[in-house]
């Protein structure tokens, strides 16, 4: 497919421009939805904002498409302010979380259509058109009404009218989150392998981490209106900048512990030196990762195994500790078998600093 | 099926019979009036019509109030109900309130205070470029001021019918979705919105037709002849050809109700063949 689409790749290549957001901020009455976000995108990556419900996410993409107004701070593409540009100038290809597809035109006219606003005449947006239907493998869809595709597809053919007038950028709001898991998995690499082929600069907000990460060149993670952390995906899961990133991402364990003369802190009878900043005051809790969670059979061990989820090559066991402390461990499936809920075993954190927070 | 379960046909039978009695039963007497006569059946009162002083004057007249009335009623509340949806979904509640307003205003209050702003232009305004419009809006051969009334009252008909079109689009994505493909705000309201809102439009433009060619307080009041009260004043006269032309009105309501129905079916059929 790839190697059929790469003359199309080229002709539907767009610029890759760089996107900046700079102290933007917007509120809604009393609701602040941006707080000042900074944040820049680098040429033809993919950048996947992400965050829980009220973060701002899609009110930054919102912004960037026209489709919102700020209060203050600047959008720059290519360096250029956009904020005064109205939506239908802006050169940005958007799909929508909801069903957009104009239900009145077939697949092929709704590729169409921005070409047709454009004043490209019917012979060249009906070429274009299928050529972009052939980009995201629907060809024989030309004809269909929306009504007359699935959930999957329409968001396909939503993703060539946001590609047929050769944006700068390509922003999805959240385009997976109302088709079920298998679609939204096969899509997921479409899009992927589509915005690499082009190299466009894409904004990809989700609340999902798993597609962010598994999508994502970088992941920026906002909350409350403000960027806690811009980093690549690996970056983020292994060395997140603050608590709620590292639990936000992935699945986080907090166990007590209190601190040690050398600026350290002690957990489960064992001294570790702290990743980043020891708060100054207060009772602590170390962050830990089901994965960096080691379990061993032990009659007389302090951890007793409650739960047990399986989760194909892993399963996911919950130990809860004497001062009734829950903590997640991921074995592999054969060794978790010798842990069933009810019996004891001895728990160890791994030998490397570990992310502190207040309790 | 019907052996399995013969209940919902039998009840079917019950509810449909009684009212399809209740409206063939007056509408075959009114055929049968109209074309009864001492010496067996006559259809003089249908092929009298036309030549009857007045008929073709107060048809040709109720057509033209109707289609004004339904491009300035459309004209009016189609943008008005997309901005509200788009700019300002809380003021929804009000402009459903404003346009269900003429339902609780009888057409004879309505006629009434129309009579009082017409008497009290003229006094008022004698020296002003207002008089003109007083007297434009009155003229005999095109009342618009019918046309004013008739708008009112098909508000809450016309609302009714686009607020149920209207619902089921996504307005705001879809604005927002042709906005984004380098559409204006008109320009995507007019390809993205309107096309989607065809069976709403028809049904509004239909149930103002109809109001348009059955109204009669109004004009009467007002002392213009559109046909209901060109049909009211042949009554008084000529009975049998009243009743006929009620009849024949009945039947035009259908045939332009099956022409807008089949000109809906024709686009849509365009459509596809096009794409």
């Amino acid at each position: 497919m790839s190697t059929a689409t790469a003359p199309l790749a080229e002709d539907a290549a767009t610029g890759s421009a760089t996107v900046e957001f700079r102290s933007l901020r917007r509120t809604f009455g009393t609701t602040t939805a941006l707080d000042g976000l900074d944040l820049a995108v680098r040429p033809g990556e993919l950048l996947a904002l992400l965050g829980p419900s009220g973060c701002g996410k899609t009110t930054a993409l919102r912004i960037l498409a026209g489709f919102e107004t700020h209060d203050s701070g600047e959008v720059l593409v290519d360096g250029e302010d956009i904020t005064r540009i109205p939506a239908h100038r802006r050169d940005a290809g958007m799909v929508f979380q909801s069903y957009s597809l104009f239900p009145h035109l077939t697949a092929a006219d709704n590729v169409a259509f921005g070409l047709r606003m454009r004043g490209v005449g019917k012979s060249e947006r009906l070429r274009r058109a299928q050529e972009l239907l052939e980009l995201v493998g629907l060809p024989q869809r030309a004809a269909h009404y929306p009504h007359q595709m699935s959930g999957g597809q329409q968001q396909r053919i939503a993703l060539a009218r946001a590609l047929a007038l050769q944006p700068r950028v390509l922003l999805l709001d959240e385009p997976l989150s109302a088709l079920d898991a298998k679609v939204r998995l096969a899509l997921r690499e479409e899009i992927r392998r589509l915005q690499q082929e082009l190299g466009i600069t894409t904004l990809f907000v989700t609340h999902d981490q798993e597609e962010a990460l598994s999508m994502a060149d970088r992941v920026a993670v906002l909350r409350a209106g403000r960027l806690e952390q811009c980093a690549a995906p690996s970056e983020l899961y292994s060395r997140p900048a603050t608590a709620f990133v590292a639990e936000f991402v992935g699945t986080m364990s907090r166990v007590p512990c209190s601190r040690t003369a050398g600026g350290g802190v002690e957990v489960l009878g064992r001294r570790h030196p702290v990743d980043g900043a020891l708060p100054a005051d207060g009772d602590l809790h170390v962050l830990v990762r089901p994965e960096h969670v080691a379990l061993t059979p032990a009659g007389d061990g302090p951890a007793l195994v409650v739960a047990a989820s399986f989760l194909g090559a892993v399963t996911r066991l919950t130990v809860r500790l004497p001062d009734g402390t829950e903590v997640k461990s991921d074995l592999p499936t054969e060794t978790a078998a010798t842990l069933p809920p009810g019996s004891r075993a001895a728990l160890a954190l791994p030998d490397r600093p570990v992310l502190v927070d207040r309790a | 099926m019907a052996q399995l379960n013969p209940r919902p046909r039998l009840w079917r039978w019950a509810v449909l019979l009684p009212a399809g009695l209740y409206f063939l039963v007056p509408m075959a007497a009114s055929v049968w009036f109209s074309i009864d006569d001492a010496d067996g059946i006559s259809f003089d009162a249908y092929t009298g019509l036309l030549s009857a002083p007045g008929f073709t004057d107060s048809l040709v007249l109720t057509l033209e109030l109707a289609a004004v009335t339904v491009v300035v009623l459309l004209l009016l509340l189609v943008p008005a109900m997309i901005a509200v949806r788009i700019g300002a979904p809380k003021l929804r509640p009000v402009l459903e309130v404003v346009c269900t307003l003429p339902l609780v205003v009888p057409p004879v209050a309505l006629t009434a205070g129309l009579i009082g702003v017409l008497r009290w232009g003229p006094d008022h305004l004698m020296d002003t470029p207002f008089f003109q419009t007083f007297v434009f809006v009155q003229q005999p051969e095109f009342p618009l001021v019918l046309v004013i009334a008739y708008v009112l009252m098909a508000l809450p008909l016309a609302h009714r019918a686009l607020d149920s079109g209207l619902r089921a689009v996504d307005v705001r994505t879809l604005v927002e979705a042709a906005r984004n493909c380098g559409a204006s705000w008109p320009r995507a309201v007019v390809s993205a919105i309107v096309p989607n809102l065809r069976g709403a439009l028809l049904n509004a433009a239909f149930l103002t037709l109809a109001l348009v060619l059955g109204e009669f307080t109004t004009a009467s009041i007002l002392g213009y002849q559109p046909f209901a009260v060109w049909i009211y004043s042949v009554g008084n006269s000529r009975g049998q050809m009243s009743v006929a032309v009620s009849v024949l009105s009945l039947l035009i309501t259908w045939v332009l109700l099956l022409l807008l129905a089949a000109a809906g079916r024709e686009r849509r059929h365009q459509t596809a063949a096009t794409s």
